[in-house]
């Protein structure tokens, strides 16, 4: 079995592969175009088809603006299709700036985008063309959305997935900074917020029905949804009815972007603290990671194989993931440039590359 | 009239490898409408120096005998017979 990482920097894309998922071959930055501007942009968001294999590539030049480049063959050699593949309605008035988030649909050939400025695109020939999911662009809410310091996006998509009592081929629930968690039972036809319990400690309001900076969120194998958000964690079975319930208590920090959870164990998950929304570093200064076996009741560091001293590096929102294999591998990248992985589930990190450029997200698989 | 619009090395590829290409537009057509008249015949050109509004990107500049069209008239400028139209990324990355 050969495992692969696929990790986009602020400057380029770099795959690793192993068959071990001990000792790393790291490669990159790949060509995505010969004349090198697409491979020296920043790569926010990377999707690897479980059906197909085809990795897709958000990369978004500074000067030639964003694009979706595609590989077929694992990374050696990537393609760009010939006409834009996102590129929003001229009646929107809007330009697309850069994809946050590739996701796969039930259906073959089916791939989801979030995108900044706040939309959801839909392809389905398998990333090569997308088109904007309408009802939510036209949602009464969408004039109240705002952009965090990173942007305006839809960061997060779980298609199929409501909470652990709603899963169907027409549910889907996504994220966005900011404006919160909302959730389609209709085939994205109609969106209702579901962001019960979540603050927004930047609004008067400190908890309303929408306008919530989420961060990311990510689903455990029963549905269960996990939340790391500006400033809280929070766990829901059930978002659009219970709502969220805080977990926060034993993190050092209830500010931080990625969480991840396990793909087999419900009661597991990782998150990275950061220290606050003004403080963008780990508490301490020290690189850590804290998990939970209870759902959120209690956290412990993870913390054996990673640097000591003082690091400076954070783990941003899709920046650390799993390779939903058996026994999982748990993967992060810092803002400076280490990658780690975790292969014992999720006991000991192992360093699988060094002095990248920021890493903006990563995503493993096995192929 | 007729117009040159010269590209980058970076761009080339996007114009089957060309580095000039002569343009025909109607008089008075501004750059606007050379930059049709350029993208109609190589597409690939289009989304890499205009958005999907039809603005241009904030760091490709595009100059007019000399002068960088946003200081005169932008996409509006005005584009005399046998001008010299040139296409540069701006500074920009890091």
């Amino acid at each position: 079995m050969t495992y692969l990482l696929v990790i986009g920097t602020r400057k380029g894309l770099f795959t690793a592969s192993s068959e071990d998922r001990r000792a790393w071959e790291v490669t990159g930055p790949h060509r995505l175009d010969t004349a090198d501007y697409a491979s020296m942009s920043s790569v926010y968001a990377v999707g690897v088809d479980p059906r197909s294999g085809r990795i897709l590539a958000g990369a978004e030049s500074s000067h030639f603006g964003p694009s979706v480049w595609y590989s077929d063959d694992n990374g050696a050699s990537w393609h760009e299709p010939d006409t834009a593949p996102i590129a929003f309605p001229e009646d929107t008035n809007a330009s697309f700036t850069r994809v946050w988030q590739f996701a796969f649909g039930p259906e073959p050939d089916t791939v989801y985008a979030g995108v900044e400025p706040h939309a959801l695109f839909r392809s389905t020939d398998g990333g090569l063309s997308f088109r904007l999911v309408r009802p939510l662009w036209d949602h009464p809410h969408r004039a109240d959305w705002f952009p965090g310091a990173g942007g305006g996006a839809i960061h997060t998509i779980l298609p199929g997935l409501l909470g652990s009592n709603g899963r169907s081929p027409e549910a889907m629930t996504v994220a966005m900074s900011t404006g919160g968690v909302y959730q389609t039972r209709d085939a994205g036809a109609t969106w209702t917020p579901a962001n019960k319990g979540v603050s927004a400690v930047f609004l008067p309001d400190e908890e309303p029905e929408y306008g919530q900076c989420v961060h990311k969120v990510a689903a455990a194998p029963n549905g269960v949804l996990y939340l790391q958000n500006h400033h809280g964690v929070y766990r829901s079975a059930d978002p659009a009815g219970e709502g969220w319930t805080s977990i926060e208590k034993g993190l050092p920090s209830n500010f931080g972007f990625a969480v991840v959870a396990h793909p087999g164990r419900p009661e597991t998950a990782f998150t990275f603290p950061v220290l606050s929304q003004e403080v963008h570093l780990p508490p301490d200064n020290r690189l850590g990671v804290y998990r939970t076996d209870d759902g959120g009741d209690s956290w412990r560091p993870v913390t054996e194989g990673l640097p000591q001293g003082p690091y400076f590096g954070i783990v941003l929102r899709d920046a650390a993931c799993t390779d939903g294999a058996d026994v999982p591998g748990f993967y992060f990248g810092t803002r400076t440039g280490d990658v780690y992985a975790a292969t014992d589930d999720g006991k000991r990190w192992h360093q699988v590359a060094a002095h990248l450029p920021d890493v903006l997200c990563v995503r493993a698989v096995e192929v | 009239m007729r117009v040159t619009v010269h590209l980058p090395g970076l761009l080339r590829a996007d114009a089957g490898g060309a580095a000039h290409v002569p343009v025909e537009v109607d008089d008075g057509a501004g750059l606007r409408g050379v930059l049709d008249a350029l993208t109609a015949r190589h597409p690939g050109l289009d989304r890499r120096i205009r958005d999907e509004r039809g603005a241009l990107r904030r760091y490709v500049n595009v100059f007019v005998d000399g002068d960088e069209c946003r200081g005169i008239g932008g996409l509006d400028a005005p584009v005399p017979d046998g001008a010299e139209v040139r296409l540069l990324p701006s500074v920009a990355g890091g």
